[in-house]
């Protein structure tokens, strides 16, 4: 890796930013999801994110681009369209030790690939899973995909009458154990999120706004920035503390919430127009649904369950990555064939 | 009249769902543990229950397992098709019929047992629906008296199916009693149908193709299994999830040193294969056409970004729904180039159940080595019917991980592209997600890579990448299974694979025997096809080739493969759904011959 010299500033693992990042960006100049591939630098660079305990997942699309954009020492695998969350469960049960990053768009995501996204949720498959929503397909200029909002139109004016998939809400009611949305210009709200989901133990879903500067930045875009500027209503104030740093903020009591990650570190939730308890699902459904009848894009920490395990616990498997077992413990002895033999000459089972 | 001794095969006609099975098994194993070889098919309908239902236990002291087209004895217990079922049988055959069935007069030259078992299950049980289901157990009692099957043999057999559930032995007992006392009592024996102890059977097995693959699964060391439920694959699975339950928990922890995951369609349970495979572990599914089809996105993914992975296909009748619990051989064209684009992949043919415990283990051996999707093309008969085999071996050999770096190689080499041919085979270096190295990272793609795996739509890049690829499925052909052959020089060589393999000897012998032609043959056992294949087609005047399918599928791949021998192969073609016969296969190469001398 970059020798980290005297004058660059290294982390806790020993590596510089530029570690973390990867090849360069091939998307539109002003491309929200290069912003989000901006934070997940910096936020995987402030943790101290090991690049090879990471895997970095995608789909198809202009989103699922963007992991060869980040983590140049983590290994990657750009998928089939709608179809990472059925790889990222794959590489999980061979390799628990893994962290996923999965990357996909609104298409990849609450498209093509709804029901991959369902189950992966349903099975709380490990994966911090970004959602880069734009509302619309990039690669194939500007068609709407599936979150698009009703009344928003196209760069060439036609109209979307079709109700949006709410890829949080959905979550939500699947029972996921980690749920946030965002907006990719708001990286002092990105960052900790992201760092809280690496902490977390089950699928964790940040859906982030990521506005399309070439195909949905117009007047009529639900998802352009001057839109997403105006209807952004920040849950909270979030800071990130991890396990190997001390709290040193005052606040009145009341004023935050503070929620304990499985591996020590605290994320902390500044109360803003009103109190928000994240480890209320029911009401992270309703401040959802408010909002979208109010017009407003809440954004923060939605629902957290620090205390929810991935499905490599619900498995009951070893605690060591099934691929790196050695064949003594896979292959059982000769007395467990001959006793199948016999049962087979008899009938019995 | 003469005995027929051990040379015959009996049909049961039930209704599906009626606890038929336990009944059929009792009678067939029976049968093999006075050591006379028998094969079992069960022909079954797309239905939980009520539809007719058939199984014939083919009884040969030659050893012959395939179905027959007829039987000599019938067991009529199904009234919907008893009419159809007794019409269908031959003089001097034997008739087991159930005395509350009226069917149209049979001819005198048929013997009729009538039985009334309604009667005969009354006082063995108050209960309607047992009676119901131990009626069948009758049937084995009346058709092990007349035939002469050893009742301690039958009565084993009836504890090894139901184990220690005393109540139930009791009750089918009773019944086997009822059945026995009745046609010793009241049916004379007529008819010349006998089963005598032979000596062929010794410390052989009866067993399933997809409980054989299970077991090569399991001492094959898979990890990672994932399925989406479909017949006739379902039972691999199932069965394979019964042995790893078992067998591979940690001793010290409990904990599984497996994974199984029933994934919401056959696309996710492919991609968590290749997802795992890419990970390093030994991943698995399996499936049948239908799945396929759905799996054929990330097939090709599989092959052109090189990741391993098991897929096993239990072959049955498609296209679409097509007849879902009939057999085929019917997806060996379209498996074999599955994708869009440029795709040619590593197939394996098991033959019988020991192929398939074989199989089972190779094909994770081969899919590391070869960095790609291995399929493992099964069927309905194969998979789902009782076989008889050797006991298998336990394997000598360790498993073969393939080109896999570490850290302490990747430092030693001190460079590492992961689609560079270093080795000359088209086979590169990978290594696993979690490599502590600088080196060790690479970015997987189904789009176009160059050497270092960055992202390129250079033509150079593509072509030098899909002619690698192509030398590496001709490093593949040394590799595969070898195909079993017997070449004494003849003119005429028979050419088949699968389960189609097992009418083969029988029709050798009777084309001998009625046509005066000597055959040599080939069975095929994996695609590619290696220098053996290539050897006998050159070899042979006339080459036959026999499969399950409407259009000559095998045929088509050797046709393409060896295009200057293209005229000498024909083919000999069985596709209604039923496992093929002998006869059809002697009748069909006989047909050929002769057109051909009235042509030469």
């Amino acid at each position: 890796m970059t020798d980290a010299s005297a004058q660059v500033p290294t982390n806790r693992v020993g590596l510089t930013k530029a570690d973390y990042e990867g090849s360069k960006s091939t998307l539109c100049p002003g491309c929200g999801h290069n912003a989000i591939t901006a934070a997940i630098v910096q936020s995987a660079y402030d943790v101290g994110l090991e690049p090879h305990r990471v895997a970095k997942l995608s789909g198809i699309g202009c989103s699922s681009k963007t992991p060869a954009y980040f983590l140049k020492y983590s290994h990657g695998f750009n998928a089939v369209h709608g179809r990472m969350p059925s790889i990222a469960t794959g590489v999980h049960l061979a390799n628990g030790k893994l962290l996923l990053i999965g990357v996909s768009g609104d298409g990849d995501t609450a498209s093509i690939g709804l029901g991959q996204f369902c189950h992966l949720v349903r099975r709380n498959v490990p994966v911090v899973y970004i959602i880069e929503n734009n509302g619309v397909y990039g690669l194939t200029k500007g068609q709407f995909s599936a979150t698009a909002d009703i009344g928003s139109t196209t760069k060439s004016g036609a109209i979307n009458r079709l109700m949006p998939v709410d890829c949080c809400a959905l979550a939500l009611e699947l029972g996921c154990g980690f749920v946030a949305r965002s907006f990719s210009g708001d990286q002092k709200q990105l960052r900790p999120l992201l760092q809280a989901a690496y902490a977390h133990r089950g699928t964790a879903v940040v859906d982030v706004i990521s506005p399309c500067v070439t195909f949905a930045d117009h007047e009529g875009s639900s998802k352009s920035y001057a839109a997403v500027k105006e209807h952004d209503a920040p849950l909270h104030d979030i800071e990130y503390v991890p396990y190997f740093e001390d709290i040193h903020v005052d606040y009145e009591p009341g004023a935050v919430h503070e929620v304990e990650m499985p591996d020590g570190s605290v994320v902390l939730l500044k109360k803003l127009a009103q109190d928000y308890d994240p480890t209320d699902r029911a009401r992270a459904l309703q401040v959802i649904r408010e909002g979208a009848a109010e017009d407003k894009l809440i954004t923060g920490l939605l629902y957290v369950d620090p205390a929810q395990k991935g499905f490599d616990h619900e498995l009951g498997l070893v605690d060591e990555p099934l691929a790196s077992l050695p064949l003594e413990r896979v292959r059982p002895g000769r007395e467990v064939l001959d006793e199948i033999m016999a049962s087979l000459r008899t009938g019995g089972s | 009249m003469k005995d027929v001794v051990n040379d015959f095969s009996i049909q049961v006609a039930t209704v599906n769902g009626s606890g038929s099975q336990t009944a059929n098994t009792v009678l067939m194993r029976a049968i093999f543990q006075m050591g006379v070889p028998v094969s079992g098919k069960n022909l079954f309908p797309s239905n939980i229950a009520g539809l007719p239902t058939w199984f014939t236990i083919r009884v040969s002291r030659d050893g012959y397992v395939a179905r027959r087209r007829d039987s000599e004895i019938l067991v009529a217990m199904n009234p919907e098709t008893a009419a159809e079922d007794v019409a269908g049988m031959r003089p001097g055959s034997m008739i087991v019929l159930n005395e509350a069935i009226k069917v149209p007069p049979v001819p005198e030259d048929r013997v009729v047992y009538r039985v009334p078992f309604a009667k005969l299950v009354e006082p063995i049980t108050t209960d309607v629906k047992l009676r119901r289901l131990v009626s069948n157990i009758v049937y084995v009692g009346v058709v092990a008296e007349l035939l002469g099957v050893d009742k301690q043999e039958i009565d084993r057999a009836l504890e090894a199916q139901l184990g220690r559930k005393k109540k139930a032995l009791d009750l089918n007992r009773a019944a086997l009693q009822a059945g026995y006392e009745y046609a010793r009592a009241n049916l004379p024996k007529r008819a010349p149908y006998r089963v005598e102890r032979l000596d062929k059977t010794a410390g052989l097995i009866l067993i399933d193709g997809n409980s054989a693959a299970a077991i090569g699964a399991l001492f094959g060391g898979v990890t990672v299994v994932t399925w989406y439920p479909i017949t006739p694959s379902s039972s691999l699975v199932e069965t394979l999830i019964d042995y790893l339950g078992r067998y591979r928990r940690d001793p010290r922890t409990g904990k599984a040193t497996y994974a199984v995951v029933q994934a919401e369609d056959e696309i996710s349970a492919i991609g968590m294969v290749l997802g795992a495979g890419w990970a390093g572990a030994r991943a698995m599914t399996s499936t049948s056409g239908p799945g396929l089809s759905l799996m054929t996105e990330f097939a090709g993914y599989g092959y052109y970004a090189e990741i391993p992975g098991v897929i096993w296909d239990i072959q049955r009748i498609g296209p679409s729904t097509g007849l879902p619990t009939r057999t085929s051989q019917g997806d060996l064209l379209f498996v074999s180039q599955l994708s869009h684009g440029d795709t040619r992949h590593v197939v394996l043919l098991p033959s019988s159940v020991r192929d398939c415990y074989e199989f089972a283990q190779a094909a994770f051996d081969l899919a590391e080595r070869l960095q790609t999707p291995v399929f493992v093309l099964s069927d309905l008969d194969l998979g789902m019917n009782n076989w008889m085999s050797e006991p298998f071996p336990y394997p000598e050999k360790p498993w073969d991980r393939g080109k896999v770096l570490t850290a302490e190689q990747l430092e030693a080499l001190g460079a590492f592209d992961r689609y560079r041919d270093v080795d000359g085979d088209g086979i590169p270096y990978r290594t696993l997600p979690g490599t502590n190295h600088p080196l060790a990272a690479y970015f997987t793609r189904g789009s176009g890579h160059d050497e270092k795996a960055r992202y390129s739509e250079r033509p150079d890049d593509y072509v030098r990448n899909m002619d690698r690829l192509a030398r590496k499925y001709d490093t593949a052909r040394a590799l595969v299974p070898k195909p079993a052959v017997e070449d004494h020089g003849r003119k005429v060589g028979l050419l088949a694979y699968g389960s189609t393999h097992w009418a083969m000897g029988e029709a050798r012998d009777q084309l001998r025997a009625e046509a005066g032609l000597e055959t040599d043959y080939l069975l095929v056992k994996a695609l590619p096809f290696g220098a053996e294949v290539r050897a006998f087609v050159e070899r042979h005047a006339r080459v036959y080739v026999v499969e399950q399918n409407r259009d000559a599928q095998m045929a088509a791949l050797l046709r393409l493969e060896y295009p200057a021998h293209a005229a000498r192969i024909r083919s000999v073609l069985h596709y209604d759904g039923l496992p093929v016969d002998a006869r059809s296969v002697s009748d069909g190469v006989k047909a050929q011959e002769r057109e051909g001398v009235l042509v030469s």
